[in-house]
């Protein structure tokens, strides 16, 4: 029974020490609480977006900090789980964060009623519910980000003016989707826009884990015959999306895909560039290497003597860390600016989201303009299209049917 | 050490039956409560009141599990699915009929008790990993009707947020009040179990458990008593889900997954079968473990590797470690943490002598 006793002993010694060194963070630094996915069901995005977040903080951070504050960003994985969510809120809370950056649609959802009680912003950008667009019905809310309400009618917009020349009367949209809620979303703006726009819309649902849609590919390619596709997919599915697509011999530029379906490691695994060809790809954050900032990031590294990191080359979600935290930098900023003592709190940094306007980071950013009243900041996305070995640019930043979106937030504020 | 039997004499039924035979254990247990009531929730910082509630949900949850799988012998992986019947329950009620908490906490329980008991119906028949297969039905089956059924589910989003609890007139919303609200369902919810497995009716469980034919050759009617294993351990676990729910202010069935269930599974697994406390050392386990081993490696891993490497490291490290252990416990005691608890107990009965 000793062998028992000694491993309770190391048990409880481990933890006294896991405890005792869990210190708070040191008063002048600025904290930002960012959760995040780098093992759990969609790593693919964590593992690079994460990097990406850390990278902008320390570029902030070499070149004096923001407003003369350093700023620590404290990252903790929740495997995509709630509970492991809520604790990492709860902890983020007791180090002082004034900005949480959320992960995840159902951690969202479960920590909305917590944000707005504690008043700390949190930010839900690309995921979350479309309604948190609303500044008045959810204050502590920030998608920042294109909504897939805001997502689902840049996409009709873009088959009717780029693909169907114009009108959509009498054309058939399919739209496949993972299913469950935050797949569902977009659907209700679709229908509306189906109504709107005179097309019949006919919608495919891949159950989850989403890696078999054969069946569903080949009713929209063959029985349906869709003059065009919007596609809504997460972690591996977009890849068995293409893969499918082209194996039943229906067109890939008669595709268009919702953000998470858009980055370089979706097209990887569909077998690479060559094989996604044509493919069009929504993006909330600018894609490719050359905006000014990706290059002072690589110049701070190189000033440390290392190596660009290698999660740089998924340019895509690698961007969208980079924009999620200048974001957040720059309510931090505006709250600065604000209250210059720097004592600020999870109320001024909403303050300082509701001011960000005309913060482009070189292109990287869209021109979001977020008020009180809207912390989805427009709704900008761009569109690009797998071609010749490469993301090209085919739109302009550009929002679409914002009545039609505004009509539907509305509504669900009156719920 | 302090832990001795000798001199308590036991003169009538009532003292061989109580709960706590030895004085040493009413006053650990006095102790436990002044800890847990008073102390703890005064003395640390709201976030480890939160990992507190974590683990109490976990514990009403785990316990629930226990009955059915430790106690019955009857294997479930739908555990999380009867959740998410308890959750939506309460969330429908709270928000369609504005009913007050308790009414929806009886109900959230009683109608996952309702659909437990049907989807035990495959016990009467089929066994061990057959019933375990069966349930995952079950689990499947539920998680796609909320899914799919705007009714149930409140609109395509599946979520529905509920209102704060209330007592009277004050708003339970900070983690200090919902310790103290959760606190008082574990301790409902140990005693019941406490006590439901010292009756008539645990000791025809754990008649089933060790041997259905000879259980119902003596009398026990079996399909009465597999049914009302599920319906009670579906109870619990409906409980747990409406808790949850006003824990975190929404309903929402992603969190309820199959998922979940495995780590249900996993806590009484590594708690101990079949026994109260393993119940809970599984659940603060199962809870605890990631959040100490992730804080443990914040505080060391920047010794050896650089920040954004440690940042990589962490969730990965934890993941083996995690694995590692449970591994590690249940070769050193294949029973569970009760049993390894209850070694180091004896061992201090007869110390310092070792006979």
């Amino acid at each position: 029974m000793r062998r028992s006793l000694i491993v309770l002993l190391m048990v409880v010694i481990g933890s006294m020490g896991a405890l005792g060194g869990a210190s708070p963070a040191a008063g002048q630094e600025i904290v930002i609480g960012v959760q995040c996915d780098r093992t759990g069901a969609t790593q693919i995005v964590g593992t690079v977006l994460c990097p990406g977040f850390h990278d902008y903080i320390a570029l902030v951070n070499s070149k004096g900090g923001v407003e003369g504050r350093k700023i620590k960003a404290l990252e903790i994985d929740h495997e995509y789980k709630v509970p492991p969510a809520v604790e990492s809120y709860e902890r983020h809370k007791k180090e002082g964060a004034v900005t949480m950056a959320v992960y995840g649609t159902p951690q969202i959802y479960a920590l909305a009623a917590k944000l707005t009680e504690d008043r700390i912003p949190g930010t839900s950008p690309g995921f979350g519910s479309a309604a948190a667009a609303d500044g008045i019905r959810y204050p502590y809310i920030f998608p920042i980000a294109a909504t897939y309400w805001s997502q689902g009618a840049a996409a009709v917009d873009f088959v009717k003016k780029q693909m169907m020349g114009g009108s959509l009367k009498g054309k058939k949209i399919a739209f496949i989707f993972y299913d469950n809620p935050a797949g569902r979303e977009p659907i209700e703006v679709l229908e509306d826009l189906a109504t709107l726009e005179g097309f019949q819309l006919k919608i495919f649902a891949v159950p989850p884990p989403g890696v078999e849609m054969g069946a569903q590919v080949l009713d929209i390619a063959q029985r349906y015959r869709a003059d065009a596709v919007i596609a809504h997919l997460f972690g591996g599915a977009p890849a068995v999306s293409i893969k499918e697509f082209k194996r039943v011999g229906y067109p890939l530029n008669k595709v268009v895909s919702f953000v998470w379906g858009s980055a370089e490691a979706n097209i990887d695994a569909a077998g690479g560039f060559a094989a996604a060809e044509g493919y069009y790809t929504m993006q909330f954050a600018g894609v490719g290497t050359d905006y000014p900032v990706l290059n002072e990031i690589r110049e701070m590294y190189k000033k440390e003597g290392k190596p660009a990191p290698k999660e740089m080359a998924s340019t895509v979600f690698y961007n969208r860390g980079v924009l999620i935290a200048a974001l957040h930098v720059e309510a931090i900023r505006n709250a600065l600016k604000a209250k210059p003592d720097g004592k600020i709190t999870g109320v001024d940094t909403k303050a300082g989201f509701e001011k960000i306007s005309g913060f482009t980071l070189g292109g990287l950013v869209p021109p979001l303009k977020i008020t009180p009243t809207d912390h989805e900041g427009g709704g900008l996305v761009q569109i690009w299209q797998v071609k010749g070995g490469k993301f090209v640019k085919v739109t302009e930043w550009y929002s679409a049917y914002t009545d039609v979106v505004a009509k539907h937030i509305k509504a669900a504020a009156a719920k | 050490m302090i832990h001795r039997e000798c001199g308590v004499l036991k003169t009538s039924y009532e003292a061989d039956m109580a709960f706590y035979p030895l004085p040493i254990a009413r006053w650990t247990v006095a102790v436990l409560a002044v800890l847990f009531f008073a102390v703890i929730p005064l003395a640390l910082h709201e976030y480890y009141l939160s990992v507190a509630n974590l683990v109490w949900i976990a514990v009403i949850g785990a316990l629930g599990l226990n009955i059915l799988v430790g106690y019955t012998g009857q294997i479930s992986i739908g555990h999380g699915a009867f959740m998410s019947v308890g959750a939506y329950t309460a969330a429908n009620l709270a928000t369609r009929l504005d009913s007050p908490w308790p009414v929806n906490l009886l109900a959230g329980g009683l109608m996952a008790a309702a659909v437990g008991a049907v989807v035990g119906i495959p016990s009467l028949r089929i066994k061990g990993l057959y019933l375990a297969i069966a349930t995952l039905a079950g689990q499947l089956i539920i998680e796609w009707t909320i899914n799919h059924v705007t009714f149930i589910s409140g609109g395509v989003q599946a979520s529905i947020s509920v209102p704060r609890p209330r007592l009277g007139s004050m708003v339970l919303s900070s983690q200090r009040d919902m310790y103290y609200f959760l606190l008082v369902f574990v301790v409902l919810a140990i005693v019941g179990t406490m006590n439901l497995v010292r009756s008539r009716v645990g000791r025809a469980f754990i008649a089933i458990r060790d041997q259905d034919i000879a259980a119902e050759i003596i009398g026990i009617d079996i399909f009465r008593y597999k049914l009302l294993a599920f319906a009670v351990s579906s109870f619990y676990a409906g409980v747990t889900g409406v808790l949850y729910t006003y824990f975190l202010g929404i309903a929402n069935y992603e969190q309820f997954q199959i998922g979940v269930s495995i780590d249900y599974l996993a806590m009484i697994i590594v708690g101990g079968l079949g026994s109260v406390l393993g119940s809970i050392f599984g659940a603060i386990f199962i809870t605890l473990l990631p959040i100490v081993i992730r804080l443990t490696m914040e505080s060391f891993g920047g010794l050896f590797f650089a920040p954004q490497t440690v940042l990589n490291l962490i969730p990965n490290l934890r993941l083996m470690l995690f694995g590692a252990l449970i591994i590690f416990f249940l070769v050193v005691e294949p029973d569970g943490l009760n049993r390894l608890w209850r070694n180091i107990r004896n061992y201090f009965r007869i110390w310092p002598f070792a006979y």
